[in-house]
């Protein structure tokens, strides 16, 4: 395990790992939830949180070129006194760095308007696995030949290490309007949810938490989030006054068109914030639950949200499991969250039992693996649930395009057998 | 379209020595020489729409002008606002050419969330997937676009929607593009060129009318400026604090037209001659850009800039299409046609087709 604390220094660890044919993996905060920074076999780790420095800031042109080390948070602090932020959000975003997420491509409650981490890097230096180093992408809007820089990002470091990282920095809404919506099911929420988009409305965010997360949320924090409350939807919009006004208005009569018992609009910037404190401290509020969980990703078209929400808790039920949802739900991005006591004898082949059948519902549904968390191991011999053999093949020449030798971060994301002419290839028809 | 139609284009272009995919033919003159081959077009027509979803599955034969009818239908639309409206989806994918309105809505690989694609070999291929977020796999959508038909060729696309602004209107600004752009939130677009400022603001009216005032801009009854329109056409790609320098540049050629996108470092430029923009382009290299040939100009290189990581360009282009059949020429890869796949993956990829 190293701590490069240069550019140069990365090369030069790949480079070590090249010459002994060994392979390595990069590592940021190590808050990723799918296990694409977890050593297997013996590779080198490289850890890249020395990398921490903020570059360069052209307020100008938006741009801010920062090391991977650098903590997405950090980055929006600093430059909050320019008017601008870094847009992905995502839930770990005080302790997870840029590298990790330009690595899983990760979002975040804001990308439901703003898109995910992908739309919001311009350039990188990167470290191939032979340990030369390669500019991809530009500062310039379109640069000859084939993406390698959308490419790269979201490649859970199978195709190198980035070293240095532009970023588009987004401008500071004029206006932002937040609401609490309370619903007495999941159906007249999830309806609302639905309404919301179909009126034309593409909110900042639109987040809906269960009935068990929001009242353990209220109980850790006190939000004012209604205790009794089978659903509650958080509505960001944000944007220009009359706009925004507008859509508050109209959110609201979808809301009540769908059997809101309440509609509670933020009155200033602190009830703003407690509202979203509510929303980002789901997870330490489990704690006060079980001692353990286990945090799922998976999209399904926006349209097929409740029908799966239902099928995930009949599926809590089936494996005796406490099941809670807190989840981006303007795009369709479920989080189901297991919660469970580790040391309770057989508990966790239901959990991965629970988590199989989540996939294949959401499979089912006409839905992908993951919305923001990646492949890493953990869903990796799951690919073959959405991809065929052949979209598989393609998928393996392009990281091997990267790294033909084999040795960034291998075995994730793809599963064996996904090269043609691969050993070990299981027979097609057998995966699904 | 049905998957038949599919799995026709791909027999097609598996059987073909050397592939030449085509749609309307608009972006034809766009980046290096057509070569010569067979023809194959993409199955067109809008395969699924809910409006609900804000997403629509097209065949990539599909034109612009009848997707934007679908979309306009329900107050929808995808931002791909190509020069001329016949343009396919595959093609403008293809060639991946944003539109004026990437100020506002980000460049055109922003919207693809999943592609189908005939491989050289003859096999369908997707990529991405049909939700508005998902990080499931390799980004296969972003590799296609701006391929240029060398990687293979695109059959089906899912793209992202948006609701269609209440208004959309241009004006003139009396003074810099940057009080212009301090002052508006999220203006659509605003050009600098010879003729000044023009700015398009969409949103709410009341929202549009305040913006309008705060930057003093005068309502324009046209549909903005007109792109410049010459024998010998290209587009200048600089970083946008670029933009002012290669404007002089430009200004001091004889026989130049050139309207800038502010704020995003695309310059549009015409020629009278095709040293003309030959010029231009010397004018966008001195400025850390480059110059992409869209029309005209027949002897001028189609990009004039060596490829950036080409050896990984080079083993991307090889893993896909190890014999070069793919419109050979159009990108100006190292090494495409001639590279033994061998050679190039140490036998992982580019292996022998699947059976």
């Amino acid at each position: 395990m190293c701590f490069p604390a240069s550019p140069a220094e990365v090369a030069a660890a790949v480079a070590v790992a090249a010459r002994h044919d060994r392979p390595f993996v990069a590592r940021g905060s190590g808050t990723g939830l799918s296990g694409g920074a977890t050593p297997v076999g013996r590779p080198v780790v490289i850890v890249t949180t020395h990398l921490n420095r903020i570059l360069d800031v052209d307020p100008a042109a938006r741009v801010a070129w920062v090391e991977p080390g650098v903590l997405n948070l950090d980055l929006s602090r600093s430059v909050s006194h320019l008017g601008l932020h870094y847009a992905p959000d995502p839930s770990s975003q005080a302790a997870c760095t840029i590298g990790g997420n330009v690595a899983t491509n990760a979002g975040g409650p804001h990308c439901l308007a703003s898109g995910v981490t992908a739309a919001h890097v311009l350039a990188l230096d990167v470290v191939l696995a032979d340990g030369s180093i390669a500019q991809l992408g530009g500062l310039e809007p379109d640069q000859p030949g084939y993406d390698l820089r959308g490419c790269f990002v979201g490649s859970e470091g199978t195709m190198g290490i980035a070293t240095r990282v532009a970023v588009r920095l987004t401008r500071d809404p004029t206006v932002v309007r937040t609401l609490l919506l309370d619903f007495t099911s999941v159906e007249a929420a999830g309806a609302t949810v639905s309404g919301i988009i179909a009126a034309g409305i593409v909110p900042a965010a639109l987040e809906m938490m269960d009935a068990e997360i929001t009242r353990a949320v209220e109980d850790y924090v006190g939000a004012g989030y209604p205790r009794d409350a089978a659903a509650v939807l958080l509505v960001e919009l944000d944007g220009l006054e009359a706009g925004v006004a507008a859509q508050v208005e109209e959110v609201r009569a979808v809301g009540r068109e769908h059997g809101a018992r309440s509609v509670r609009v933020a009155a200033d910037e602190r009830e703003r914030a407690l509202l979203w404190k509510g929303r980002k401290s789901a997870f330490g509020a489990i704690a006060r639950i079980a001692p353990d969980y286990y945090l799922h990703d998976v999209v399904v078209p926006r349209t097929r949200l409740v029908e799966v929400l239902l099928e995930v808790y009949e599926i809590a039920e089936e494996q005796r499991l406490t099941m809670m949802n807190v989840f981006h739900a303007g795009d369709g991005n479920l989080h189901p969250l297991i919660v469970f006591d580790a040391r309770e004898p057989g508990v966790w082949p239901r959990v991965t039992d629970a988590g199989d059948a989540i996939l294949r519902a959401c499979v089912a549904a006409g839905g992908v693996l993951s919305g923001e968390h990646g492949i890493g191991l953990e869903k990796r011999d799951a690919m073959p649930l959405v991809f065929g053999p052949d979209d598989l093949d393609a998928q393996a020449r392009l990281r091997d395009a990267f790294d033909p030798w084999g040795r960034a971060n291998p075995d994730k994301v793809l599963p064996r057998g996904s090269r043609c002419g691969e050993l070990g290839v299981v027979p097609e028809g057998a995966w699904v | 379209m049905t998957p038949d139609a599919e799995q026709a284009v791909a027999a097609a272009v598996g059987a073909a020595s050397t592939v030449v995919p085509v749609g309307a033919g608009t972006q034809r003159e766009v980046g290096g020489p057509v070569p010569t081959g067979t023809e194959v077009g993409a199955p067109s027509g809008i395969v699924a729409y809910d409006p609900a979803e804000l997403t629509v599955t097209a065949g990539a034969g599909t034109s612009v002008d009848e997707l934007d009818a679908a979309l306009g239908a329900h107050a929808q639309e995808c931002v791909l606002d190509p020069r001329d409206r016949r343009a396919t989806l595959g093609g403008l994918l293809a060639v991946g050419l944003s539109g004026p309105r990437r100020l506002r809505y980000g460049p055109l690989r922003d919207r693809v969330l999943e592609v189908r694609f005939a491989t050289a070999d003859g096999r369908l291929v997707r990529g991405g997937g049909p939700t508005v977020k998902n990080v499931t796999g390799f980004d296969l959508p972003r590799l296609l676009v701006g391929s240029f038909g060398t990687l293979g060729v695109l059959t089906r696309v899912i793209l992202r929607c948006q609701p269609r602004p209440a208004l959309s209107r241009w004006y003139r600004a009396p003074g810099e593009p940057d009080a212009v752009r301090a002052a508006c939130l999220a203006p659509s677009t605003i050009t600098w060129g010879p003729d000044g400022t023009r700015v398009l603001l969409e949103g709410h009216p009341d929202d549009v009318d305040a913006q309008a005032a705060a930057a003093e801009l005068v309502a324009l009854p046209d549909d903005g400026p007109a792109w410049p329109d010459a024998p010998h056409r290209g587009r200048v790609s600089v970083p946008p604090g670029q933009v002012r320098q290669v404007g002089a540049g430009l200004a001091a050629l004889d026989g130049v037209v050139w309207l800038a996108e502010w704020g995003v470092g695309t310059v549009h430029v015409g020629a009278a001659t095709e040293d003309g923009l030959a010029d231009a382009r010397g004018v966008a290299t001195a400025a850390g850009g480059w110059l992409l040939r869209e029309s005209g100009a027949p002897t001028l290189d189609g990009f004039g800039v060596a490829l950036p990581a080409s050896e990984v360009m080079a083993r991307v282009k090889a893993a896909f299409d190890p014999t070069g059949k793919l419109a050979p020429g159009r990108l100006p890869i190292p090494g495409a046609g001639v590279a033994a796949p061998g050679v190039v993956s140490g036998g992982r990829i580019g292996g022998p087709a699947r059976a």
